[in-house]
């Protein structure tokens, strides 16, 4: 699915990812952790296309093909989704007209007609139950005045709504309490397939209790320096990210 | 010679031409030696800083249409809000046309300044209303010395008019020369009334058209005025537009402004309040490229207590354009418990696009609450992204953000056909098409 080859990028002159390899089949679940600036967050943007990260070395490929020279549109029409760790306020947008345009969009981009309107209310109203989404926040400017919660649950909704084949979850754990992360948990644990595959990129192992991954990677200093299986965001939990960090030296 | 020269000389023979008994005959007088004595503003005058006028001052104009242009509705249909059902009252090269326009006169008045100024039966009104609320500046005074037709509606008291409004002021270039018209419209809207009138400039010509309109507004008692201004002329079209509004005890009162497209236009908004529990709310977008000027310069002058108004204004400005907003708020020493909340905020999309925007808040009164607050800035860099991320593509994400970022001024609009109508225009205007749902 997700093919990351010796990624080398940074931002204006700084080097952040410094030979990233990561290799992501269809039907697993990796999880990327590591302590504040080793390069997490920017992983999932370059994966995603900003434009603000360049990159300066290496390649992404997704399903064999390289996405670097794609646009973010084009990437998220090959099935690339990435949930926000701060999902965007847009004052004027209401959540469904949002998510109608980006499936419409979508489909245009594939030579697809629109979604039948009753196709459409059909699927937000399934999807809205999964994630226990009231039906008056759909019609909300998206991610105005929503809590921290409501945020990331917005993000998951899209994520249902778009159905895409790698999910990238930015630290969606943060800023959710219990009941907020075990509906957003149980809300990918559904849309897992074997077609499909999930990064998630987070600090804590806590979230990595209700969405199992298969494999675990830590990331310090821009390159992954360890990978393990899902006890190791347990060792994690207990030892820190210091005992890696004498480990590489 | 120039324009205010031929303007005063002709006057003489424009005077002559009249009826004496005229109720606004001396009137005509007057407003000429003011206009003589002041002339046509220039960017000395404090208010006319960011807008100069030179270039469409030194065209030579017929003051008068050189024949009579034979206008079909076909030819007009495109320029009306047409899926609902409207009184319309139209007007070509100043001329009212009672084939392309449907007036009444059951139960309200919804016909033409002509007949109100000649005829004996709306003498009374004349009297009491016109030119009583336009300044008396030289615009306006301009406007008054040829006053000849417009829109005179009419909403007698307790009366709510059964369909909306549509005024519209047709230039179609006839006999080569540039146009030269000054539209002049009264609107009455007497105790505990209701009216939306839609009002739209139009030139049918690529050559020069420059319009001096004078609008205005007797908001009675417990009334309630929506006005509609779309500005989406061609790019020859010069407009001047003062709309002059009175506010009696518990009016509301809205003018949305929609500045799509012309060369040089200037709105000259300004509200007097004259009694209590009044609203007032003036809400304008504009988004404008190439070399289009667009002024907003509003006033809300409160005089009484315990009254309101909002202003937002919007613009999105692209290419070589520029923007004005000169918004004043005035609240007068009696003016106790005002609350004043204004708001202007813009978008350059080019490095060359330009807007000038100049807040000016007056208080006297020292129980009141003013809220001003102006932004300029570019499309959020950030929310494109994630919109992107979305799968919606830059040139319709970009859209989105321009139509989110107008939207607030949209949502207050009360015909539905016409909010569709002026949502598809922003549509077209930003180059997308893109179903944009409200």
């Amino acid at each position: 699915m997700l093919s990351v080859k010796n990624l080398h990028a940074g931002i204006e002159e700084k080097e952040i990812l410094k030979g990233i390899n990561l290799d992501i089949k269809a039907g697993e679940v990796h999880a990327i952790m590591g302590p504040n600036g080793s390069g997490k967050s920017t992983l999932s943007s370059v994966i995603a296309g900003k434009e603000e990260y360049q990159v300066t070395g290496g390649d992404i490929e997704l399903n064999g093909v390289s996405i670097l020279e794609m646009d973010p549109e084009e990437r998220a029409h090959e099935g690339v989704f990435l949930s926000f760790q701060y999902p965007v306020e847009i004052p004027g947008v209401s959540v469904t007209n949002f998510i109608k345009t980006a499936i419409n969009e979508t489909r245009k981009a594939k030579g697809l007609k629109d979604m039948p309107a009753s196709d459409m209310l059909k699927k937000i109203r399934e999807k809205a139950e999964l994630l226990e989404i009231d039906r008056k926040f759909l019609s909300r400017s998206i991610n105005v005045g929503f809590s921290g919660g409501e945020k990331k649950r917005n993000e998951i909704f899209q994520l249902a709504m778009l159905e895409p084949k790698l999910a990238i979850l930015d630290e969606t754990d943060s800023g959710l309490d219990i009941d907020a992360l075990r509906i957003v948990a149980n809300g990918v644990n559904k849309l897992r397939n074997e077609d499909n595959a999930v990064l998630l990129i987070t600090h804590y192992q806590r979230l990595l209790e209700y969405i199992v991954p298969d494999v675990v990677h830590v990331l310090m200093d821009g390159k992954i320096v360890k990978t393990g299986g899902k006890e190791l965001a347990l060792e994690l939990e207990e030892k820190g990210y210091d005992w890696l960090k004498a480990e590489t030296v | 010679m120039s324009l205010r020269d031929k303007l005063i000389s002709s006057h003489i023979v424009f005077q002559e031409s009249l009826d004496a008994d005229s109720p606004i005959y001396d009137l005509r007088g007057e407003a000429i030696k003011t206009f003589e004595a002041e002339g046509f503003p220039s960017k000395k005058d404090e208010n006319w800083k960011y807008t100069s006028l030179n270039s469409i001052l030194k065209d030579s104009y017929s003051l008068r249409p050189n024949g009579e242009a034979d206008l079909d509705f076909k030819d007009i249909k495109q320029y009306l809000v047409n899926d609902i059902d409207t009184y319309n009252i139209v007007f070509v090269d100043g001329v009212f046309s009672s084939y392309l326009s449907s007036t009444t006169h059951d139960g309200i008045d919804v016909c033409t300044m002509n007949s109100a100024l000649t005829k004996s039966k709306y003498k009374q009104v004349i009297d009491v209303y016109f030119n009583k609320i336009a300044k008396d500046e030289s615009l306006n005074a301009l406007n008054t010395a040829f006053a000849q037709e417009g829109a005179y509606i009419y909403i007698p008291k307790g009366k709510a008019a059964d369909k909306p409004i549509q005024i519209l002021h047709f230039s179609t270039g006839i006999g080569g020369e540039a146009a030269f018209l000054q539209p002049r419209n009264l609107i009455v809207a007497e105790e505990n009334s209701e009216v939306q009138i839609i009002e739209r400039h139009q030139s049918l010509t690529d050559d020069r058209t420059f319009t001096n309109s004078v609008t205005e507004i007797y908001a009675g008692k417990h009334s309630n005025v929506d006005y509609y201004k779309i500005q989406n002329d061609k790019l020859n079209a010069s407009l001047i537009d003062n709309t002059e509004i009175e506010q009696h005890d518990n009016s509301i009162v809205s003018v949305h402004t929609f500045s799509f497209g012309g060369n040089i236009t200037r709105n000259n908004l300004n509200f007097y309040q004259k009694g209590q529990h009044i609203d007032s709310i003036l809400k304008g977008v504009t988004i404008i490229e190439g070399k289009q000027h667009v002024d907003h310069n509003t006033l809300v002058h409160h005089i009484t207590p315990n009254c309101e108004s909002h202003q937002d204004y919007k613009g999105i400005f692209a290419e070589k354009s520029t923007g004005v907003f000169n918004g004043k708020v005035v609240v007068e020493k009696e003016a106790q418990k005002t609350n004043a909340y204004q708001s202007n905020n813009n978008i350059l999309i080019d490095d060359q696009a330009t807007i000038n925007s100049k807040p000016q808040l007056e208080i006297f009164a020292d129980d009141v609450r003013c809220s001003h607050g102006c932004t300029i800035g570019q499309l959020d860099e950030t929310a494109l992204f994630y919109l992107q991320s979305r799968g919606i593509a830059k040139k319709e994400a970009r859209a989105l953000l321009m139509y989110a970022f107008a939207n607030t001024v949209l949502s207050s609009v009360r015909l539905p056909q016409l909010k569709q109508r002026i949502t598809k225009q922003i549509a077209k205007k930003i180059g997308v098409n893109i179903g944009f749902d409200i």
